[in-house]
């Protein structure tokens, strides 16, 4: 295990990055991306170097924690700049390497016409770096300096086109709210610090068991809401859908497969602590299990390309905290990964679609695209089956594992999570339907085109990987159970043991494939041949419940009000006229000390002889003269 | 005091002092009381060989002629070369002073720090005690002494007296060197035009 | 028995005294930079004073120390003024008093 290989391959993007903003304008337009994309695809080759090294290794001694150097030391803290090497973070690196790389090739293509186009690659570069350390990292700030990484990326991500009004108001949208969750993630540091006096991953998992429970309570909830803020769930999840206006790849990249998956990854890394807390495990079911229903609820009234799989993208997340909070770690990775597959190339696909017809994003004024872009069409229809989960799609294996692991625990999340399973497979049904089926609705002067290679190969690769993705972990034998296996190592204590008898198992997993053709096949009765059916999509849907109006209404206005009220009032009042004063009163006494200033040499010198005088005198009394 | 004069003091001795005492005090005073600079000068090599037959008096031959070379000779000569070079050797009005209160300001002073200097030298921080490290007693010559002490305990502040004149010597060729000889002369007015406004 | 020490003392602190004053009261230039060098006088002669009155050499290496810094100091000194005359023409210190308060 070399240790050189990991740092290498989490600084190769900042490298890329670092060039970029250095030579970037100056590279004939697609090198910059070229260049970008070459250094990523670097890190992913390392990481998988660095996945076959662990893999030649007993599955006992698959941990590695390295140090490149010493960060922080002050007082009894000590930090280093290090990498946790083990199957978890190792499983994070390849697929984010993965796709960022395909992502950086499709965005070759896509960000073509775009004038800052080097800008746009030093960005993304940036991005996977953070999130590289954020994975990586072997301490809790380290990683929290990679959380703040890929937020700030985003911010700068979601604002690239930020001469739109809208663009600019996203983005700083995401990085307030991202606060929210990030004062969460600090004070569970600033808990464990206090209480352990180390923050490191290997010291704090291994005396995490020596604090009372009601703290672990706490530190686990605390760092919840850092995921919550991060990976969009209720009631934090507004952010995620207004960050639609950046760039089509970002949202592939950052609000899809990777970044808002950092939460559950971070939920994932600290299970040890999870799983002291099991009434936490609950909550965060129950958060995740409301939040995917709710925002596939919402998905299936949105009428922007992108919004219906920011909706989505929510609502799997929210799948992922459901396994998480039921102990099932391995399922939730497991969908973490297929998710990114299918979730970056329903991005990508839906990017292609708004690059061919120009810009636009309203489904409603598609329609009938499959024959003008079969590439896109193509791949698009194999994702959406992958998430709707139909059989033997990736989806439909990772969606049935969490599904199996809610019904172990409850009945009533396992209900939550069918509707939901239905209403994916609707909402994106309805998707594919209005984009690619049905009547021309756009006007027949646009010169729809299909992409060019740079971004259909990307599509094709992806679409391999979303179809076959369940390979990963077939819930056939224990043999086939890859995922599992590889995870066992990081997650054997807080494993819990599956009471499901394989005929029950045998049962969720066929009902999880009617769900699916129940939804694809209301998707198809309802919207294959129209494209308006005002009674299902509800206003207050597609408004997304009203919860962005609630928060305009009772924070954000509010909060303005009050701000207005202090820069109305106190700052005029008090604080103008405080500072007013001061500076009023020590030029009333310059005026009369100013006069000391004679600028006559003779004249300081004679000061310069009462202070000897007065020395003088000083060393008068002391001498007893 | 009379006891003194009378019975300890050799009386070559005691001429010497007086005569060089009053010799430092005239011409210190005609420092600052001429108004030519040329006197001014003149006076205070008037001082500088009083003091430097003071040093002789005290056994310090080798620091008297270098006062007489150093101080009386170059020092003094580079102040009348400028005085002369700036044509400067205009009579000063000496009587009102302009800034109000600094006359008798500075009389003041100068009398207390007189008076505290006095008062101090003969309390106890003047202990007598004789020196240990580099003792005047031995049976060699005055400037053999200083040279011992020169160039063992204090060589190394020697050495950086010699860094502190080439700088000197650089610092005042950079100085007096004229740097703008493009400049017109028609700006020089200009700049004190702005002075006086500034004033 | 030669004279004491303490009359040398008197006579330094007079000569510095009256170099002081000269420097407080008058305005040229270079008659304040004599007063000065009055008074760097004054104290080498205390210092020769007080090495003949504890017997040690260490003073007079001062004094010739502080020769040397003089020489130093007058040649920079002198060049200051030589640079001042030229923009300003006139060697009164009152006239540099721009930075009035």
């Amino acid at each position: 295990m070399n240790s050189t290989v990991v740092f290498t391959l989490m600084l190769l993007p900042l490298a890329g990055s670092v060039l970029n903003m250095a030579f970037g304008k100056r590279l004939k337009r697609p090198y910059a991306g070229v260049m970008a994309s070459l250094f990523v695809a670097t890190s992913f080759v390392l990481a998988v170097v660095t996945w076959l090294d662990l893999l030649a290794k007993p599955s006992g001694q698959r941990v590695f924690d390295f140090t490149l150097f010493s960060w922080i030391t002050s007082g009894s803290l000590h930090l280093n700049v290090g990498a946790y090497v083990d199957p978890l973070s190792v499983t994070m690196i390849l697929f984010v390497t993965g796709i960022s790389s395909l992502i950086h090739i499709y965005s070759i293509g896509y960000m073509s016409h775009d004038e800052r186009f080097s800008t746009f690659f030093m960005y993304l570069n940036l991005f996977v770096f953070a999130m590289l350390v954020l994975v990586l990292s072997d301490n809790f700030v380290f990683t929290f300096l990679g959380w703040e990484g890929v937020g700030a990326t985003s911010y700068w991500l979601i604002s690239f086109w930020f001469e739109r009004p809208t663009a600019a108001a996203a983005g700083k949208k995401a990085f307030i709210v991202n606060r929210i969750g990030d004062f969460g993630y600090l004070t569970a540091v600033f808990l464990l610090f206090t209480y352990l006096g180390s923050l490191s991953y290997g010291k704090v998992f291994g005396s995490v068991g020596q604090l009372s429970h009601g703290t672990v309570t706490a530190i686990a909830l605390l760092f919840f809401v850092g995921a919550i803020g991060k990976s969009a769930q209720l009631p934090l999840f507004v952010w995620l859908v207004d960050a639609m206006e950046g760039p089509t790849p970002v949202s592939a990249l950052i609000h899809a497969a990777t970044m808002v998956t950092a939460g559950v990854y971070l939920m994932a890394r600290i299970s040890p602590i999870l799983h002291l807390s099991p009434g936490v495990g609950t909550i965060i079911a129950f958060v995740g299990v409301i939040t995917a229903f709710i925002a596939a609820m919402a998905a299936t009234s949105q009428t922007d390309i992108k919004k219906v799989l920011a909706y989505s993208t929510v609502s799997q997340l929210g799948y992922m905290f459901l396994g998480i909070g039921t102990g099932q770690y391995v399922a939730a990775i497991f969908l973490m990964v297929t998710h990114a597959f299918y979730k970056a190339l329903l991005f990508l696909g839906a990017g292609s679609v708004i690059h061919g017809m120009h810009d636009e994003q309203n489904i409603k004024k598609m329609g009938a695209l499959r024959k003008l872009m079969p590439a896109t069409a193509v791949t698009f229809i194999l994702a959406w089956l992958s998430i709707a989960g139909l059989p033997p799609f990736s989806g439909f294996w990772s969606k049935g594992d969490v599904l199996a692991g809610a019904y172990q625990q409850s009945a009533l999340l396992w209900l939550i999570g069918a509707i939901t399973a239905i209403l994916t497979a609707y909402y994106m049904g309805r998707e594919v339907y209005l984009v690619f089926f049905g009547k021309q609705r756009f006007d027949p002067a646009v010169k729809v085109h299909e992409s060019p290679k740079v971004m259909t190969v990307p599509l094709y690769v992806l679409a391999i990987l979303s179809v076959f993705g369940g390979a990963l972990n077939l819930p056939v034998s224990d043999k086939f159970r890859f995922l599992e296996n590889w995870l066992a190592p990081v997650f054997g204590h807080a494993l819990t043991q599956s009471t499901i008898s394989s005929s029950l198992r045998f049962v969720l997993g066929a009902a999880d494939g009617v769900f699916a053709i129940v939804g694809i096949a209301l998707a198809s009765s309802l919207w294959i041949k129209s494209s308006s059916r005002p009674a299902a999509e509800p206003a207050f849907l597609a408004a997304a419940w009203g919860i962005d109006r609630f928060y305009d209404r009772a924070i954000a206005r509010s909060s303005t009000r009050l701000s207005q009220m202090f820069a109305d009032v106190i700052e005029v009042k008090v604080v103008d006229r405080a500072t007013m004063s001061v500076g009023a009163l020590v030029g009333l006494v310059a005026r009369y000390v100013r006069k000391v200033q004679s600028g006559y040499i003779r004249n300081y010198a004679l000061y310069i002889s009462i202070g000897a005088i007065l020395i003088l005198g000083y060393f008068m009394t002391r001498a007893g003269a | 005091m009379i006891d003194l004069l009378a019975t300890q003091i050799a009386l070559p001795d005691l001429i010497t002092f007086l005569i060089a005492g009053c010799a430092v005090i005239l011409g210190a005073l005609g420092v600052i009381l001429m108004r030519n600079p040329v006197h001014s000068a003149l006076s205070m090599v008037m001082t500088l060989f009083a003091i430097a037959v003071l040093f002789i008096e005290q056994d310090a031959q080798f620091l008297a002629a270098v006062q007489v070379i150093v101080y009386a000779g170059a020092i003094v000569v580079l102040f009348l070369f400028v005085i002369m070079l700036l044509g400067v050797d205009k009579k000063e009005y000496l009587g009102k002073d302009q800034l109000r209160g600094q006359r008798p300001l500075a009389f003041l002073s100068v009398l207390v720090i007189f008076v505290e200097i006095m008062a101090l030298s003969r309390g106890n921080w003047v202990s007598g005690a004789k020196g240990t490290v580099l003792s005047t007693s031995s049976p060699l010559s005055n400037v053999e002494q200083l040279a011992r002490s020169i160039f063992t305990t204090y060589l190394l502040p020697f050495e950086a007296t010699s860094v502190l004149l080439i700088i000197a010597v650089v610092g005042a060729v950079v100085l007096v060197r004229r740097s703008d000889v493009k400049s017109s002369p028609a700006e020089e007015p200009e700049e004190l035009q702005t002075e006086s406004e500034m004033k | 028995m030669t004279v004491p020490g303490s009359w040398y003392l008197v006579l330094s602190a007079l000569l510095f005294s009256l170099g002081a004053l000269g420097f407080f009261t008058r305005r040229n230039v270079l008659i304040m930079f004599m007063s000065m060098e009055l008074m760097l006088n004054a104290v080498n002669l205390t210092f020769v004073t007080f090495s003949r009155m504890l017997g040690d050499i260490g003073g007079q290496t001062l004094v010739f120390f502080v020769l040397v810094v003089a020489a130093a100091e007058v040649v920079v000194g002198l060049g200051i003024i030589v640079a001042i005359f030229r923009r300003r023409s006139s060697a009164t210190a009152d006239d540099l008093s721009i930075f009035r308060g």
